[in-house]
């Protein structure tokens, strides 16, 4: 007589509809097998009766009760998302000053020499750069610096919630990527190299849980300790905030120049 | 699909819950429309509204989440995130799918990402020496004096401890698999979706995993089986070679 595998028997015991009859009935003529599946058996009921702690009926409310302040104002939408309307102003408006430095830049190469109308616009594209980028360093700076200065209160808070610089930092990603393929496009390293590491903060940032206990908090403020983003933010931040005030009677840099700053 | 059994029974048990008649299938049913309603208000900015699915769907996750991670606060957090996980990517949620299907699975998946998490933190806490220090037992003084009944013996304490002990030993894959098809019913295929492999991997798993319990415990458990066939006059082959 055939007998049938444990594999098999394991899924007959299962509910599994293949060979559902040939084995019934072969149990019913073989010992061998019917005491196999019954050792089977045996140790699968005995983890059965492994118990689950009973939670009351008020389970779902104390969830709800749980979840409820750490929850977004609203659902997340998926690719609906990104048609909501504060995020297309927000997407409109690093797009447009993306679009105005790229016109710049463009109307800028053709010329063969520094000339006056190219200065002009090399210096019209830095400006709108430095005055956009300066802002959104500033506003990272000022999620970080939150991060970096949370700690749970003195009555020995079990969870610090971070779902608002979460949020920002979301928010400051999309800007923050088209900065950076702008910068990467001018051959501006040193301003490049610093948007991708903030990218990176930002991105371990919004990934984290809305909640973190005191232990996950200092692990992610290491993190954005380890990167010395928060330093090399101020400093690039500062330079542009010269630049800024220095651009409308300087004439642009030059090729050589951002060279010389990409070396540094 | 989902089976909402409260625990595993025998294989009639079984087919019975998977006949998609009756009363039972009609309040399955109102409560998938009900869920549906609900998801859409939530997306329509309503957030009060997730608080039903919330409030319909925690027992079933916690008791999912106990049986993958063994442990009451890690349960609890899985069904937290669950739910979390649950509101923000709702966009993404097929109104025509159940949403606790959806759910659920998205508990098991964070659940397995947490048990991988502590299996790693475990595995770097634990030293050769503390292994070496565990001490041995005798199946033997595991046993009751009186004939064991799968009631009793779950009451034993420490035979409870080595079913715990052998969850353990599955891997999370393992233990997935085993939680959903054993306890909760799941199809092979949903099983698959939760692993992330084909059908005939998830039910290789499912396999191995009942193959370890079974090595793991029979020795504690599998008496019974195998007193009753000699009672009866039966010559087990306990080898396995023609099994």
């Amino acid at each position: 007589m055939k007998h049938f595998s444990e594999e098999e028997l394991i899924a007959y015991y299962e509910g599994e509809l293949t060979q559902r009859e040939a084995i019934t009935a072969h149990l019913t003529a073989c010992t061998a097998c019917r005491t196999e599946l019954e050792r089977i058996e045996a140790v699968l009921h005995a983890l059965d009766n492994l118990p689950v702690p009973e939670r009351g009926a008020d389970y779902g409310r104390a969830v709800w009760q749980q979840i409820a302040p750490r929850l977004p104002e609203k659902a997340g939408r998926g690719w609906r998302a990104w048609f909501e309307p504060r995020r297309l102003v927000a997407i409109g408006a690093v797009a447009a000053v993306v679009v105005a430095a790229f016109i710049a830049g463009r109307w800028t190469k053709p010329a063969p020499d520094t000339g006056t109308p190219a200065a002009s616009a090399a210096q019209v594209r830095e400006r709108i750069l430095v005055v956009a980028v300066g802002d959104h360093l500033g506003k990272s700076e000022m999620v970080l610096m939150e991060l970096a200065n949370a700690a749970p209160n003195s009555s020995g808070q079990k969870h610090i919630n971070i779902a608002a610089e979460q949020k920002r930092a979301e928010d400051l990603l999309d800007a923050n990527r088209l900065y950076r393929e702008t910068a990467e496009h001018d051959g501006d390293a040193a301003l490049a190299s610093v948007l991708d590491d903030l990218e990176r903060v930002l991105l371990d940032v919004a990934h984290s849980p809305d909640e973190l206990t005191p232990a996950k908090l200092e692990a992610l403020q290491k993190r954005i300790e380890a990167h010395g983003i928060l330093f090399k933010v101020r400093v690039v931040g500062k330079e542009l905030e010269e630049k800024q005030n220095t651009t409308n009677s300087a004439p642009a840099k030059t090729d050589s120049e951002t060279k010389e700053r990409n070396k540094a | 699909m989902i089976r909402m059994s409260e625990s595993a029974g025998s294989t009639q048990d079984r087919e019975a819950v998977a006949s998609p008649v009756g009363p039972s299938q009609q309040a399955a049913n109102a409560a998938r429309d009900s869920d549906t309603v609900a998801v859409e208000r939530t997306l329509a900015g309503e957030r009060d509204a997730f608080r039903v699915l919330v409030e319909r769907h925690s027992q079933q996750l916690f008791r999912l989440a106990y049986r993958m991670t063994g442990n009451e606060h890690d349960a609890e957090e899985v069904v937290q995130e669950a739910f979390l996980r649950a509101y923000r990517n709702l966009g993404q949620f097929g109104s025509r799918a159940n949403f606790g299907t959806w759910a659920y699975r998205i508990a098991a998946n964070y659940a397995i990402d947490r048990m991988r998490q502590k299996r790693n933190e475990d595995a770097r806490r634990k030293t050769p020496s503390a292994q070496a220090e565990e001490p041995e037992q005798d199946p033997l003084d595991l046993l009751p004096d009186e004939k064991p009944t799968p009631d009793r013996l779950a009451t034993n304490s420490e035979l409870r401890k080595k079913m715990e002990e052998a969850l353990k030993g599955l891997s999370s894959s393992e233990r997935t698999a085993f939680v959903m098809r054993h306890w909760e019913g799941c199809a092979i295929e949903e099983i698959a979706a939760v692993l992330k492999s084909t059908t005939s991997a998830a039910k290789n798993t499912v396999f191995r995993s009942v193959q370890k319990l079974r090595r793991a415990l029979e020795p504690y458990v599998g008496v019974r089986g195998v007193m009753q066939a000699k009672a009866a006059g039966a010559t087990p082959d306990s080898t396995g070679t023609e099994l």
